[in-house]
């Protein structure tokens, strides 16, 4: 089994909600990637996580950048490192609004460049730091501050725009596994250039349940297939462990749903629309890896 | 101070052609701005480009009004511009044309910068190259010397045959 | 070495000779041949550096201050909207000290797309604690650009600089430049807060109402003392090439009754209307605004003025007319001209001259008052 470093980069003071499941994961993250790091932050709950000037609970470098900019300030800092000849792991951690929403066009463009870094998007699908709008990551009928009776439209699936720019490595992960996730993180900073780990990262205030469930919701949403685990690696897919049994025998998507307060009001039609996506997405991939892309 | 405007249409090489007489003059001991008026014009609209020479450091930056000579790279644009708008009392004109042209109370001076450009092959995209050409007229007109004009010709251009179409230029213009 | 080159070409090649680690940009016009012939100056392997094609201007001033976070030397060009399109991140560079290059090709804004020269997008960008400068010819472009990045990369300034030079009117104008050998006139770049693994600290984080204030006071510090950094940077240059450059340039100021205040291009020719001016026996005398910021300390109280404005406040007045104003207790008369590349000759100069009104505005070619 792999060995996970005792040598902590994240402090026992961060400013994160009690039951928060990113700052667990960056936990992990940080231990991945080691010492000869530099985290960029856009605007996310993480800016407030890493506590409040003049103090920090990094033991990395964490360099705060404007919402929209996080994966084009990587890309200064991954040029400048590589002009220097210097090993530097650039990594962004952004939460879903600064990825799939305003932070797309920089993502992009950097994945497009085959910017020599990773990004991390914790998805905990909804404007968390300023207390839980609807996000672009925000899934079908789940309620927020601005959508009140439960959001309308279906999550964006930023996994299959990464995937449209050809990176060599991605993968989903989940804050309730956090050894696939440390496995991840070690080998997605292995491989040159652009890299994209989508993290789901269950939110006690956000998605409306008691702070002590986050692993529990985070396993449930595995467990139904709600989110499934993944890593692509040059191309080819893989099943991660957990998500194995899943995609054979799910359990029912309600368990995920009814332990969350902020799908009280989905509607029947709702739950069978996420139901048939998840149905959907398990067929795309059993039917990739029974046919593996050429 | 001397003032020169050129008439051509986008993408005939009116831009280039100011640069490489500016460049000439420049390295005839002169100092000299070239300038482009660009419009939003495309590819085939009328433009025009001014050049302007001088024994001092030229500080005007607005547009040629009263030009000493006049430019013209292409005749058609004739129909649709005034290319004597502003030009001196006796102001000359050089057109590029195979034939002679009148226009009264200006000496009209005629090359063929497209036949020359077409007998050397010397055709970028489907068009002649009349700049390099044009400044071996210019310099047979005494605005700078043919030495220069080649000079500045062979720091833009790598291809030998502008070289070769500005000297025929040279030759061909009639004084 | 002597040449004949374009404003674009001049800023081009003064950035070859300060040799960055990082360029990042997006292309604009007319700003456009800036970066193709960096990208050119790279390819030809003359300069060793990092390009980064960016995918808009608000990721080309992020890359930029990410590299320069790590203490790489960097640089970029734009022009009017690439330049509002990187505000946000503007203010971002000059709050997080990295000393950042930048010239701005001055355009105007849409809408009414308009390609030509004006000044409101770089006036827009005053209060983002940027030093601005505005070049008047090619060779002034060149030496400034040269200047730029000792001034920024002081110690004593560690703000970002942009220069400013006219679209069109000047990035596409030849004229004869003097190539220099720079020698050790811009130091090698170390940024004393540069990202450092060995000590982890935290750049902008959240900040309390009881803390940020002291960094912005620490900016207006560090812009103040600019002003000594700007006077010792130009007094070297002129030392060592022979160009001499201050705050404002004057010409027959000292005995004019009347003296045309003008920035970029529009300060140049201003100097020919003057000359027109004097033969018709009216003393008047040019000043031309090089310095945007810091603001010039200007010593016109009582003087008769009339400054032509290439970019406008509205609601309030021209930039330059009401800065004018500010900081020096002067009445000028105020002609609002060139907007848009609107064309203004040294006759129309001479004109504002003689039809002036002192403390009235005039909007150049506006038939009606404004
Ligand atoms: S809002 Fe959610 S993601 Fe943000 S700190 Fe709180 S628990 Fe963590």
């Amino acid at each position: 089994m792999t060995e996970i470093p005792k040598e902590e980069f994240i402090l026992k003071c961060t400013s994160a909600c009690a039951g928060c499941s990113s700052s667990l994961s960056l936990r992990y993250v940080l231990k991945a990637a080691g010492p000869e790091t530099v985290l960029v932050i856009p605007a996310c709950c993480t800016s407030v996580i890493q506590g409040v000037y003049p103090r920090t609970a990094l033991r990395v470098p964490v360099y705060n950048i404007a919402f929209a900019a996080a994966a084009a300030c990587a890309s200064g800092m991954s040029a400048s490192y590589q002009k220097k000849g210097m090993k530097m792991n650039v990594i962004v951690y952004a939460g879903d609004g600064g990825t799939v929403d305003i932070g797309l066009q920089a993502l992009s463009g950097a994945f497009e460049r085959e910017t020599h870094f990773l990004h991390i998007c914790y998805d905990n699908e909804a404007y968390g730091n300023t207390g839980m709008q609807r996000s672009g990551s925000t899934p079908l009928g789940a309620i927020t501050s601005t959508t009140p009776s439960g959001k309308i439209h279906p999550k964006k699936d930023i996994d299959q725009i990464v995937e449209a720019h050809r990176p060599p490595y991605m993968a989903t992960a989940c804050s309730a596994y956090p050894l696939d996730l440390f496995q991840k993180v070690k080998t997605a900073l292995s491989i040159e250039g652009s890299k994209f780990i989508h993290l789901l990262s269950p939110c006690p205030p956000g998605w409306r349940y008691p702070t002590e469930k986050s692993i529990e919701v985070g396993k449930l949403a595995v467990k139904t297939g709600a989110w499934i685990l993944w890593e692509r690696e040059h191309g080819s897919l893989r099943i991660s462990g957990p998500s194995r049994a899943a995609m054979k025998t799910p359990l029912p998507l309600e368990e995920y749903l009814k332990i969350q307060g902020r799908f009280q009001a989905i509607t029947l039609e709702q739950v069978q629309e996420l139901q048939h996506s998840i149905t959907r997405t398990m067929e795309r991939i059993r039917c990739e890896l029974e046919k593996p892309c050429t | 101070m001397y003032e020169i405007r050129i008439h051509s249409r986008g993408g005939q090489g009116g831009v280039t052609a100011a640069r490489l007489l500016a460049d000439a003059a420049f390295r005839g001991g002169k100092y000299a701005t070239a300038s482009p008026f660009y419009g939003a014009e495309r590819r085939g609209a009328p433009v025009v480009d001014f050049v302007r020479i001088n024994d001092r450091p030229i500080r005007i930056y607005s547009q040629i009004e009263h030009p000493d000579l006049v430019v013209v790279l292409d005749p058609s644009i004739m129909d649709a511009v005034d290319i004597l708008q502003g030009l001196k009392k006796g102001g000359s004109i050089v057109i590029n044309s195979p034939k002679p042209l009148e226009i009264p109370r200006h000496p009209v001076f005629h090359v063929d910068l497209t036949g020359i450009a077409i007998a050397q092959n010397l055709v970028v995209a489907g068009s002649p190259v009349l700049d390099t050409p044009l400044l071996g007229a210019l310099a047979k007109m005494g605005f700078v010397s043919l030495d220069a004009a080649l000079a500045a010709i062979r720091d833009m251009f790598s291809d030998e045959r502008n070289i070769k179409a500005a000297e025929i230029a040279f030759r061909e213009l009639n004084l | 070495m002597h040449l004949i080159a374009t404003g674009n070409k001049g800023v081009a090649e003064a950035v070859l000779q300060a040799q960055p680690d990082v360029v990042a940009a997006y292309p604009i016009t007319p700003q456009t041949e800036i970066v193709e012939q960096i990208a050119a100056f790279i390819s030809e392997k003359r300069l060793d550096c990092q390009y980064i094609p960016v995918e808009s201007e608000h990721s080309a001033m992020a890359a930029c201050i990410g590299a320069s976070a790590t203490g790489a030397r960097t640089f970029t060009a734009t022009s009017s909207h690439g330049l509002l399109y990187m505000h946000e991140m503007l203010h971002w560079a000059a709050g997080a000290r990295v000393p950042v290059v930048m010239a701005n090709v001055n355009r105007a804004l849409g809408p009414g797309w308009n390609v030509w020269a004006e000044h409101t997008d770089a006036f827009s960008q005053r209060d983002t604690g940027w030093l601005q400068v505005f070049a008047s010819t090619v060779q002034e472009v060149y030496d400034t650009m040269l200047m730029a990045f000792r001034i920024a990369e002081d110690e004593k300034v560690l703000l970002p600089m942009m220069v400013n030079l006219d679209g069109f009117s000047l990035s596409h104008t030849m004229q004869p430049m003097e190539k220099i050998e720079t020698g050790t006139f811009i130091p090698p770049f170390s940024l004393p807060h540069a990202i450092d693994t060995l000590h982890p600290v935290a750049y902008g984080p959240l900040t309390g109402p009881d803390e940020y204030f002291r960094f912005r006071a620490d900016m207006e510090r560090s812009m103040r003392s600019s002003r000594l950094v700007i006077r010792d940077t130009e007094a070297e240059f002129a030392r060592l090439f022979g160009r001499t450059y201050r705050e404002t340039e004057e010409y027959q100021v000292e005995d004019a009754d009347v003296l045309l205040v003008a920035m970029g291009t529009f300060g140049k020719e201003a100097e020919v209307a003057v000359d027109k001016l004097r033969k018709e026996g009216i003393k008047a005398g040019s000043l031309r605004v090089r310095w945007f910021r810091p603001f010039p300390r200007l010593d016109l109280a009582g003087r008769d003025i009339v400054v032509i404005d290439r970019g406008y406040s509205f609601g309030f007045g021209g930039v330059l007319s009401m800065s004018i104003r500010a900081t020096s207790r002067a009445e000028p008369y105020s002609v609002i001209a060139g907007l848009g590349g609107q064309e203004v000759t040294y006759h129309d100069m001479a004109d504002f001259v003689r039809d002036r009104k002192p403390g009235k505005e005039y909007w150049f070619g506006v038939k009606d008052d404004v």
